[in-house]
């Protein structure tokens, strides 16, 4: 008995049919509303990020002009901006809204295993979220710690915040945490265990596997966050020393003698670094499903990617200190990291020469989840290679605290990333929401956001081989830094504040189409994967009708030499000798 | 962070053991037999939802644990100031011991269907895990009414944050436990009732091994 799956077993998975609108649409169980939920979620603290993104350009072009941008303010609009990005938006968008979405209708299941821990972590997300915007509304404001919160500073008066916002922060981080640990069980168990017959793990269309070890990588480094949170928590309100060392605070000596700040550093770095693993390998997966099913090409090296997926991720827990070379570190340690930071562009490369194979010769179709992916490949290599730079420690000292870290960070897990979401919606919203977008303005939102991005993070490069240090409130007058300077930074923010306008695009074409948008075919791009091969689109409660599919084949069969169409779907079953049941049969 | 290190590298290990190996070989583009699959694993998803936080928690303590021994180390904290310990941590170490048995006790009775034994054997396991949370409390209160409690002390720190995180786990547990009470008491799903005192007793071990560990750091510094 090779493949049973459980969500034919009764006793195993309980549907839970929706009765009211209540529990169809805000206490739902369904995993494929709670997706909705959290990308709505998800996007809308984006926004907000995003606003405040536009603030900090605003202050830095013209320095003397919005009296109300503080320092005080400044550093705080990084703070958030920084956080609400990496953690309340691409971690939650990746896992929770798409994989929420993905997980089951990509391997065959009816649901997740757990469905009412996945609605209660849709919840205690927003919960943590709700406690993050909070911030703003207390004494004294959010934390202006950077995102990083790298005590003694965070939690010492001097920093904005320090009252009450990162209080805040640390408890609603603690509270994500949670919701994260409640989404991610889910995913790794239905991954593992829901999957229908046929679906062997090889058999998994890459989007799946980004998703899967993602969340693996999330399970393991997000106890790192969460034991410096509750330390730090501890620090500030019952004057534990766990990282606050002999310090003088506004000129009087604090009862501290020697806690580690570096601690929190260590501890920070290995959460962090796994983060942007767990940011970037869904979007590695997605990528690689968009580019097979646009270029109606198999993906190259299907293994292969499958490996890189499964090294980054390994290799993605040792090499967090390529961080903190300039917090003093023994030299062989920066050695020993940067030598692993080197080894991880290995797989990374391997994944996007075989994005670039899977093009060559393939069938092109410029739609625009197509474009986004290509983006992506430019923007990612871009961000991956000013990676190199950073992680070779002579190279890092003086690019350290730089415009050159800023641009190298957001090419590679800001603009990246976003590409990625971007090109994800525009693929899956004829399943999602029934109904296809609007082409012309698909087009214009890529070129603008593409182009956009690169005026804006280009030349932040060039800023940061200048010198120009990233989280100053203004540059001021300095010998090193040459007016021109300044005149990039006005270019820069010009760039960003189009960049953050043309979104608006998206956002009309997305509410346009779901009223007015043509009514989608159950398969619009001809792709293989089961999502595309549901009875109903959008799929009802349950996805699958009385029948759960069965999976004959991989999930990467296009132009198929002698077939009629160009793509064969998972559920085709091979003519002539072999089936799932053959192989049962072989089995027994 | 060398033990965390170590630990993920084993985790990843195993995990390449188990996969790379084995499963991830197959030529999926082939149309003709694939090579032996897990499909999906042949156990309950409860399970495997269990052993997947089992990786989660025990990420946790190691980092704990990590973050303990970094903070101790003689190059740095000059305040650290070894404690005594309360010594009911011995007793309670006791109570857990037998909570564990008795959870033990528990699952056998279960498997050999004698329902007086599982009830008794459940309401024993349950009970002198609040004894131990208990002791635990006792053991707070005894601390910081000795000459030891200086809350800037790290080592005092450390003996709260990791007695609470360890608790709170159990206490987590006793809420599973009262399900698996409430299922067992009016025996209505009896497969399901199975599977929440196999997972019970499996949790119990499990907190009771890292208790171990944490009882033996706590005392060896």
């Amino acid at each position: 008995m090779a493949y049973v799956a459980i969500a034919d077993r009764d006793h195993e998975h309980h549907l839970h049919d929706p009765q009211t609108f209540i529990t169809k649409y805000i206490w739902s169980q369904d995993h494929k509303v709670i997706a909705i939920q959290y990308g709505i979620t998800a996007i809308s603290v984006g926004v907000l990020a995003m606003i405040l993104s536009a603030m900090m350009r605003l202050q830095l072009a013209f320095p003397d002009v919005f009296s109300f941008i503080t320092p005080n303010n400044y550093y705080q609009f990084v703070t958030m901006h920084g956080m609400i990005m990496v953690i309340y938006l691409l971690t939650a968008l990746f896992l929770g809204g798409f994989g929420n979405f993905l997980i089951p209708l990509m391997c065959g299941a009816r649901d997740m295993v757990f469905p009412y821990v996945n609605m209660l972590s849709f919840w205690v997300y927003l919960l943590s979220v709700i406690i993050l915007m909070a911030s703003f509304f207390v004494p004294g404001g959010p934390t202006g710690a950077g995102w990083t919160l790298y005590p003694p500073q965070s939690i010492l008066p001097g920093t904005p915040g320090t009252d009450w916002g990162i209080l805040f922060m640390l408890i609603s981080l603690a509270v994500f945490i949670v919701a994260f640990t409640m989404g991610g069980l889910n995913y790794v168990t239905t991954v593992l265990q829901a999957r229908c017959r046929g679906m062997t793990l090889m058999r998994m269309p890459l989007s799946v596997w980004g998703i899967f070890v993602a969340t693996i990588l999330g399970l393991l480094a997000f106890p790192a966050l969460l034991v410096s949170a509750v330390m730090m928590i501890l620090d500030k309100t019952i004057g534990t020393s766990f990282f606050i060392p002999a310090v003088l605070s506004m000129g009087e000596s604090l009862d501290h003698l020697g806690g580690s700040p570096i601690l929190f550093q260590h501890l920070f770095w290995f959460f962090g670094h796994p983060e942007v693993y767990i940011v970037a390998l869904p979007a590695f997966g997605i990528i690689s499903d968009l580019i097979s099913t646009h270029a109606r090409k198999n993906i190259f090296g299907y293994r292969m990617m499958v490996w890189a997926i499964v090294a980054i991720g390994a290799l993605s827990f040792v090499v967090w200190a390529h961080h903190m070379y300039v917090s003093g570190m023994n030299p062989y340690f920066g050695f020993f990291f940067a030598t692993t930071t080197l080894i991880i562009a290995i797989p990374t490369a391997i994944k996007v020469y075989n994005w670039v194979l899977t093009l060559w010769q393939g069938n092109i179709r410029f739609t625009v989840p197509m474009m986004f992916a290509i983006g992506f490949i430019f923007t990612f290599t871009h961000g991956g290679l000013t990676g190199l730079f950073l992680g070779n420690v002579t190279v890092d000292l003086p690019l350290s605290d730089t415009y050159f870290v800023v641009g190298h960070f957001h090419m590679v897990m800001g603009v990246s990333p976003v590409l990625a979401v971007f090109g994800a919606i525009y693929h899956w919203f004829p399943k999602i929401s029934g109904r296809m977008f609007n082409e012309t303005l698909g087009k214009w939102h890529f070129w603008l956001t593409f182009l956009g991005t690169y005026s804006i993070y280009l030349p932040m490069h060039y800023l940061g081989i200048l010198g120009v240090p990233r989280r100053y409130y203004a540059n001021g007058i300095t010998d090193f830094i040459p007016e021109s300077a300044q005149t990039m930074n006005v270019g820069i923010t010009i760039a960003a504040l189009l960049v953050a306008v043309v979104q608006i695009i998206f956002f009309v074409n997305i509410i346009w189409s779901l009223r007015n948008g043509k009514k989608a075919d159950s398969n619009p791009w001809g792709a293989t994967t089961l999502e595309w091969q549901t009875p109903d689109t959008p799929p009802k409660h349950g996805n699958w009708g009385p029948e759960l599919p069965v999976v004959y084949r991989w999930a990467y069969d296009y132009s198929v030499p002698g077939q009629s169409l160009d793509f064969i779907p998972q559920t085709e079953p091979h003519h002539g000798h072999d089936s799932v049941d053959d192989e049962d049969k072989d089995k027994k | 962070m060398h033990m965390s290190t170590l630990l993920i590298a084993l985790l990843t290990a195993v995990i390449i053991g188990v996969f790379l190996v084995r499963h991830l070989t197959a030529k999926p583009w082939l149309t003709v037999s694939q090579p032996d699959d897990i499909g999906p694993l042949q156990i309950p998803a409860l399970k495997v939802g269990l052993w997947a936080f089992f990786a989660c928690i025990t990420s946790l303590f190691a980092l704990f644990i990590t973050a303990y021994l970094m903070r101790m180390d003689p190059n740095h904290a000059s305040d650290w100031y070894t404690i005594s310990k309360p010594g009911i941590l011995w007793l309670n170490t006791g109570v857990l011991v037998i909570s564990s048995l008795a959870m033990q006790w528990a699952r056998n009775a279960e498997k050999s269907e004698n329902i007086g034994g599982l009830k008794t054997a459940l309401a024993v396991g349950g009970l002198f895990a609040l004894a131990f949370l208990g002791g635990q409390l006792i053991a707070w209160q005894q601390l910081k009414n000795s000459s030891y409690f200086d809350i800037a002390n790290p080592a005092v720190g450390f003996f709260y944050l990791l007695t609470a995180v360890h608790g709170l786990h159990l206490i987590g547990g006793m809420y599973v436990w009262g399900k698996t009470c409430f299922r067992t008491w009016r025996r209505t799903t009896i497969e399901k009732g199975r599977l929440s005192i196999e997972l019970c007793t499996v949790y119990w071990h499990y907190l009771l091994l890292v208790w171990f560990i944490l009882f033996g750091l706590l005392l060896s510094t």
